[in-house]
C-alpha cells in the first residue's frame, strides 16, 4: 500500500472514531426527549444532540468517502453491527438520572474542546476546518455542562450524592480518552493529528478545578481503566441502543427516507 | 349617590367591548373582564399543554428514525414544540398564573390538551402524517390567532407560525417519499394517512352550535373564525397535496362542490371526540403517567438549582456584610 | 397529587431582549424561567436565538423592570402629541438652505 493510501485509509478510520463518538453521544442525549427535568432543559439537551449529531453526519459522510467503498453516513450509521463501531465506552453508557448525564458530558465536553482546538492546527484541511467549528459548539457545550455539574454538585444533599455516584461510575471510562494506538502514532507523524496524551494534562486540570469548585470529591483512580471501544469490544447497552437505532432503517433494506 | 360595583364593572365592560370592537390589542395590565382573563388562562395553557405532550408522539421515533437526515429533522422539530411551550406558558404567566399551577392542573387531569396527541403514532409513517396533516391544522388555526385581541397570545403566535412551516414541509416531504418508495413504504404511507385524517378533522373542535364557548370568544375576538370555517379551509388545502404525494383520504364522499368552490366531506364521529377527550383514547393515560414522571423525576434537579443559587446570593451578600 | 401541588422550586422570570445583527436595539422577545443569570442567559439563547438572528442578548429578572401602567398612558405620553415644539415641521427655514 503506498504511503497515500495509508493515509487515507487511517483517515478515514480516525474519522469513523470521532463520528461514531458524537452519533452515540447525540443519540444518548436524543433519548431524554420528553423527559427532561425542566422545560428549558428539552431545549438544550436538544441543542447538544442536534450539534453532536450533525457533526457525526459530516464525519462519517468523510469516512465513507475516504474509505471508498461507496458507503454513505447513513449507511454506516444503520448498517454496521456492534462490533464495527469505533466510539468511546464513555458516550455509550445508558444516561442514568439527570446527574449521570450531565457527569458523562462534562466529561466528554472537556476533552472534546481541547481535542477540537488541538486539531484546528492539522494538516488535513477538512479536518482543520471541521476543528474550528467544533470546537466554537464544544464550547458552548462545556459552558452548560460545567455550570451543572457546579449547580448539582454544590446544590442539595441530594444532588450532590447523585453527582458524586455518577462521577464515581464513569471515572474509569475516562483514561480510553487519551489513548495512543498505532493508528494514531502513524498520523501523528503525518501530522495530520497529535498526541492525546498531550490532552491529559489540561482535562486533569479542568475537571479537577471543577470538581473543587462545586465541593465534589475527585474520584480515585482506577488500577486499570476501561477500554476496547476504539477496537469494537463494547459493552452490551451499545447493541441495544443500535438495535433500537437501527430498526426501522434494517427493516428495510435500500430503501430511501 | 355612589355607583355599585357592578355599575362600575358594567361600565368597563362596554368600554373594553368597544376597545375590542376598534380592533385594539389588550395588554396584561390593562382592565378585562374576569371572563375574558379566564377564558385565555385557559386556551393559552391548553394550548401550552398541547405543545408539550405533542412532543411525545413523536419524540417516541427519534431514536428509530431510518436516516441521519430525518433524525436530525425530527428532533429539531420536537425541540421546537418544547420551544412554543414556553413562549406559551410565558404568555398565560403574563395574567397571574404560574407555570407551576398550570403544570399541576395538567398532570392532575384538570387542565386539558389537544386530544389529537391521545393517538398512538404506530409507524415512521405516522411522523409524516403528524406533521403534515396535525401540524397543517395547527397551522391554520394559528394563522387566525395570530390578530387574537390579547397582545401577548397574538405575539406567541407570530413566533410560532413562523417556525411551523418548516413542520409541515417536513411531514409532507416524509410522506411524499414515501409514497414513491417501495410498495412496504408506501403501504405504511396509506395506512398512516387512513388513521390520522378524520382525527385531525376533530381537532378543529365540535361545529359551532355544539361549542360552548366559540360565540363568546368570537364576540371578544379572542378568537376570530369559527370552527367549521377553519375546519373547512385545512380540507381544501389539504385535498391537492394528499393528490399531490399520490395518495388518497378516507373519506369516501369527498367531492368537490363547484357553486361554493370548496370540497365538500363526509361526517365526522363525534362519539369517538367526545369519548376520547373524556379521557378514553388509547394513550391519555400513557401520556399523562410520562409527564408525570417526568416532572416527578426532575424535581430533585429544580431544587438544587434553586440551592445553588441560594447559597451564591448568600456569599454574595455576606460579603457585603449585610 | 398533593405532592407534587407542594411548592415546587421557584425558578424566577426573566424577560429576554434579543439584539438582531446591524447594531439594531434591543427589542423584547419575551419571558423565560431560570434559577441564575448564566442559565437565564443559556435558556435565552435556546429560545429565542437558536435560529441564529442574534447578535446580543440581555437578559433581566422580571421584577427588576419598572413600568407604567395604563393609567398613567394619558398623563405620561398624550401631552406629547401636543407638543408640536418638538417636531421638524413646526420650524420654518429658508428654502434652497441644505442639511436642516
Amino acid at each position: 500500500m503506498t504511503s497515500e493510501n495509508r493515509l487515507q485509509r487511517d483517515l478515514a478510520e480516525y474519522s469513523l472514531r470521532l463520528g461514531d463518538d458524537r452519533l452515540v453521544l447525540g443519540h444518548r442525549l436524543s433519548e431524554w426527549c420528553g423527559h427532561a427535568p425542566v422545560l428549558e432543559e428539552e431545549l438544550a439537551l436538544g441543542n447538544f444532540a442536534l450539534d453532536l449529531l450533525d457533526q457525526a453526519s459530516l464525519l462519517l459522510e468523510s469516512a465513507g468517502r475516504l474509505e471508498g467503498r461507496g458507503r454513505s453516513a447513513d449507511d454506516l450509521a444503520f448498517f454496521r453491527d456492534v462490533t464495527e463501531f469505533r466510539n468511546l465506552l464513555l458516550v455509550e453508557q445508558p444516561n442514568g438520572d439527570f446527574a449521570f448525564t450531565i457527569a458523562r458530558q462534562y466529561l466528554f465536553d472537556a476533552f472534546d474542546l481541547h481535542l477540537s482546538v488541538a486539531l484546528e492546527a492539522s494538516g488535513d484541511r477538512p479536518l482543520a476546518s471541521f476543528a474550528v467549528r467544533a470546537a466554537k459548539e464544544a464550547a458552548y457545550h462545556l459552558r452548560h455542562s460545567r455550570e451543572w455539574l457546579l449547580r448539582l454538585g454544590g446544590g442539595t444533599d441530594e444532588s450532590r450524592r447523585r453527582m458524586q455516584a455518577a462521577l464515581g461510575e464513569l471515572w474509569i471510562f475516562t483514561g480510553e480518552l487519551f489513548e495512543t494506538d498505532d493508528l494514531v502514532r502513524r498520523l501523528v507523524e503525518a501530522r495530520v493529528v497529535f498526541d492525546p496524551e498531550a490532552l491529559r494534562g489540561p482535562w486533569r486540570e479542568e475537571v479537577l478545578g471543577t470538581f473543587a469548585e462545586a465541593g465534589l470529591e475527585a474520584p480515585k483512580d482506577p488500577a486499570w481503566m476501561q477500554r476496547g471501544g476504539r477496537d469494537g469490544r463494547h459493552g452490551e447497552a451499545l447493541g441495544r441502543m443500535l438495535s433500537d437505532m437501527q430498526s426501522v432503517a434494517r427493516a428495510f433494506p435500500g430503501a430511501r427516507w | 349617590m355612589e355607583p355599585t360595583p357592578s355599575d362600575k364593572t358594567a361600565e368597563s365592560e362596554i368600554a373594553f367591548q368597544a376597545r375590542i370592537d376598534a380592533g385594539e390589542t389588550i395588554e396584561p395590565r390593562d382592565w378585562m373582564p374576569e371572563r375574558y382573563r379566564k377564558q385565555l388562562v385557559r386556551m393559552m395553557s391548553q394550548h401550552a399543554h398541547s405543545e408539550v405532550v405533542g412532543m411525545l408522539p413523536e419524540g417516541n421515533w427519534i431514536t428509530r428514525a431510518p436516516s441521519l437526515r430525518r433524525k436530525i429533522g425530527l428532533l429539531a422539530k420536537v425541540q421546537d414544540e418544547a420551544g412554543h411551550g414556553l413562549y406559551l406558558y410565558g404568555a398565560a404567566e403574563t395574567l397571574g398564573v404560574s407555570r407551576d399551577e398550570m403544570i399541576d392542573q395538567l398532570l392532575a387531569g384538570v387542565s386539558k390538551y389537544s386530544s389529537i396527541f391521545n393517538y398512538p403514532t404506530l409507524t415512521w409513517a405516522d411522523v409524516g402524517a403528524i406533521g403534515w396533516l396535525v401540524d397543517g391544522a395547527a397551522i391554520v388555526n394559528q394563522t387566525m390567532l395570530a390578530k387574537t385581541s390579547y397582545g401577548p397570545y397574538a405575539r406567541a403566535m407570530l413566533r410560532i407560525c413562523a417556525e411551523e412551516n418548516f413542520h409541515k414541509r417536513q411531514g409532507f416531504e416524509i410522506l411524499a417519499t414515501l409514497a414513491q418508495g417501495t410498495p412496504e413504504q408506501r403501504a405504511m404511507a396509506q395506512d398512516a394517512v387512513n388513521r390520522w385524517w378524520w382525527p385531525t378533522l376533530m381537532m378543529f373542535g365540535p361545529p359551532d352550535e355544539a361549542s360552548p364557548h366559540s360565540a363568546e370568544l368570537m364576540g371578544w375576538k379572542v378568537k376570530p373564525k369559527s370552527n367549521d370555517e377553519l375546519r373547512q379551509r385545512f380540507v381544501d388545502l389539504a385535498v391537492p397535496q394528499a393528490k399531490a404525494m399520490g395518495l388518497t383520504l378516507p373519506d369516501p364522499e369527498l367531492r368537490w362542490d363547484e357553486e361554493k368552490r370548496q370540497w365538500r366531506f363526509g361526517t365526522i364521529d363525534w362519539q369517538e371526540f367526545w369519548r376520547v377527550v373524556r379521557g378514553d383514547g388509547q394513550m391519555n393515560r400513557e401520556r399523562l403517567r410520562e409527564r408525570r414522571r417526568a416532572h416527578d423525576e426532575g424535581r430533585w434537579v429544580r431544587e438544587a438549582a434553586e440551592a445553588h443559587e441560594a447559597k451564591r446570593r448568600a456569599r454574595a451578600a455576606a460579603k457585603i456584610g449585610r | 397529587m398533593s405532592e407534587s401541588a407542594a411548592r415546587d422550586a421557584d425558578w424566577p422570570l426573566w424577560e429576554v431582549f434579543v439584539q438582531e445583527e446591524g447594531g439594531a436595539a434591543h427589542v423584547h422577545a419575551g419571558s423565560i424561567h431560570a434559577p441564575d443569570r448564566e442559565m437565564a442567559l443559556q435558556n435565552a439563547r435556546d429560545v429565542y436565538a437558536r435560529r441564529g438572528r442574534a447578535a446580543s442578548l440581555w437578559v433581566v429578572e422580571s421584577s427588576a423592570i419598572t413600568a407604567t401602567t395604563p393609567a398613567d398612558r394619558a398623563p405620561f405620553f398624550e401631552p406629547a402629541f401636543d407638543k408640536i415644539y418638538r417636531h421638524p415641521q413646526f420650524y420654518k427655514v429658508p428654502r434652497g438652505v441644505r442639511g436642516l
